[in-house]
């Protein structure tokens, strides 16, 4: 009887869950892909007894793009644009884990201007993302104005990336040797209001949650996990210093001058959906102040490498230089060539430990770029997580992820 | 010595003539080692405060021979250290043991080797294709994968891209 009803036999699901699903006893739901509160094309098959989540199966992929594949056909400096498409909330966080794998790969210095000015940006990216993240998360637990009030603070940011860029969220702008251009007029400014207005802001939002006793009771000993639990299933990021242990690769191993810059890795200790979202808070915290010592010490000189067998010559040259017009020409036909070996470097996006794993083979083309994601890391343990629950607080257990889907499927 | 070259000293040690070799490359060691060590590898730099599988996956290296590669990278947030395992697996049904019994996050990410390059992973407890389709043909990551497609072919390059455009030419 239970054949006839779904769209999967029965062999397929065997194993995934218990015995007594398939004999009927408890209800197999499906949630997804296409659900406001799974954030993206992520489809649950949930197995509830009553309302109480017996096991859940993740199904991802619905997002996957190819986006390694593609890579590979591409020159080093073209395969960057993939980078912005893959986790779409951290664009400049991708782009910087990808320059640093290729420099790393090719031996390029990356000038001091470029390095701080980097550092700036994927900070505010780390705010844009936290924010977008914070105005889902309330959005989803039924606090709207939450998610008005981030989404006005987010376009700010959007603005600045906008500015810099000339694009809101597919920036491309880290190039492999620094930057694509220098920091227009006026960036300071923005960047200056932004840092003035912010820290008003995230109390308003605090305001609005961490006393509100709807949002406690929905949040706090959600979705619990300790420390050891969730090295032993690979969570990074917020996720595993809510647990308390102050774990972060800007600090672990710095990367892009992070070593010059005064910050805190904000921990909790329950390792609940509320100590996510207290961490969280305060990482915005610390990422305000980072960009302000970032915007203090910006140093003077070059935006990118001079080395022009990777990093082209600047427009003007092209008029009056042979020697520029050959690097551009080659640049941008052949693409510069990388030596035979593998690099990994791992950076902290918002989501945790994004690392890219880069293998040259002599070409102009990489062999091999594998992108270790974060939210692919982590969603890995959403059954964990949400066994004995609630369906209601899946919804939270989800969002306490802040798992988005092109950075998982790629 | 650092934390990671001390660890690999030991390792090397316990693992005698399964230890192949290991590579320092820009600052990064790598240990290479025989396929049948990979489970015992882990369970050993696990004990020493290796607890965070933060890459699992592999490279093809079509047509050379052997011709697929399985790397790990394992981090210790106790030592700070990085240490990478790398494995070469011969021929096109490749082979190597699961680690999911000693890091349960290895799971997807063997799914994912397995469906993107159709390597296979004894002893591991789930193994699904996880992003393709569960009915799709192929592994799309193999070298010669068609890209989906066509390939504008050069004299310099035109050799290059023939070997892997079968389907043109059937």
């Amino acid at each position: 009887m239970l054949e006839g009803q779904m769209e999967v036999t029965v062999d397929e699901l065997r194993g995934l869950v218990s015995e007594r699903a398939i004999q009927g006893e408890t209800m197999l739901l499906n949630m997804g892909p296409q659900h406001p509160s799974t954030h993206g094309v992520l489809r649950l098959i949930l197995e509830l007894d009553g309302e109480t989540i017996v096991n859940l199966v993740p199904d991802i992929g619905f997002l996957h793009t190819g986006i390694e594949k593609n890579m590979e056909a591409m020159t080093y400096e073209k395969a960057l644009v993939m980078t912005d498409r893959m986790d779409y909330l951290n664009n400049l966080g991708s782009n910087l884990c990808y320059c640093l794998a290729v420099e790393k790969l090719v031996e390029l210095d990356v000038p001091p201007r470029a390095q701080v000015v980097r550092v700036l940006l994927t900070e505010l990216t780390r705010i844009a993302s936290h924010l977008l993240w914070l105005g889902t998360h309330a959005l989803d637990l039924a606090a709207m104005s939450v998610f008005l009030y981030t989404w006005r603070e987010r376009e700010i940011l959007m603005d600045i990336f906008e500015m810099c860029s000339g694009q809101r969220m597919m920036t491309s702008y880290f190039r492999p040797g620094g930057l694509w251009r220098d920091i227009p007029q006026g960036f300071e400014g923005a960047v200056k209001q932004f840092l003035e207005l912010f820290p008003e802001r995230i109390r308003e939002y605090e305001s609005l949650l961490t006393e509100n006793p709807i949002y406690i009771e929905r949040t706090k000993g959600i979705g619990v996990i300790s420390t050891e639990e969730a090295l032993e299933i690979g969570l990074t990021g917020p996720i595993l210093r809510a647990t308390g242990l102050p774990f972060d690769m800007r600090k672990a191993q710095p990367y892009s001058s992070y070593e010059q810059f005064d910050f805190e890795v904000p921990i909790a200790t329950n390792g609940d959906t509320y100590d996510r979202y207290i961490v969280r808070m305060e990482e915005m915290r610390q990422s305000l102040n980072i960009v302000r010592q970032a915007l203090d010490r910006l140093p003077e000189g070059p935006f990118r490498s001079n080395n022009r067998k990777f990093v082209p010559p600047p427009r003007s040259e092209l008029g009056h230089s042979m020697e520029a017009v050959i690097h551009h020409f080659k640049l941008w036909t052949e693409g510069f060539l990388a030596p035979k070996g593998a690099v990994y470097v791992p950076v902290e996006s918002p989501r945790g430990v994004l690392g890219c794993y880069l293998v040259g083979d002599g070409g102009p083309k990489p062999r091999r770029v594998h992108f270790h994601a974060p939210s692919f890391a982590n969603l890995q343990a959403l059954p964990m997580l949400s066994r004995g629950h609630l369906v209601a607080d899946v919804i939270a257990i989800i969002s306490s992820l802040d798992p988005i889907l092109g950075d998982s499927d790629r | 010595m650092t934390e990671a070259e001390t660890t690999l000293v030991a390792l090397q040690q316990a693992l005698e003539e399964r230890f192949l070799d290991s590579v320092e490359f820009r600052d990064q060691l790598t240990a290479v080692l025989q396929p049948e060590a990979v489970v015992e590898a882990c369970q050993f730099l696990k004990r020493r405060d290796f607890d965070l599988l933060i890459a699992l996956t592999a490279a093809d290296h079509w047509p050379e021979e052997p011709r697929f590669e399985m790397v790990y990278q394992l981090f210790s947030v106790k030592l700070n250290a990085l240490i990478g395992l790398s494995v070469s697996l011969e021929g096109d049904e490749p082979k190597v043991p699961s680690i999911e019994s000693v890091y349960p996050s290895a799971n997807w990410h063997e799914r994912e080797v397995f469906d993107m390059f159709g390597i296979d992973f004894p002893g591991h407890s789930d193994l699904r294709r996880i992003l393709m389709p569960h009915d799709w043909e192929g592994h799309p990551l193999r070298k010669n994968y068609p890209l989906g497609y066509e390939e504008v072919q050069f004299s310099f390059n035109f050799d290059d891209i023939d070997r892997r455009k079968k389907y043109a030419k059937d």
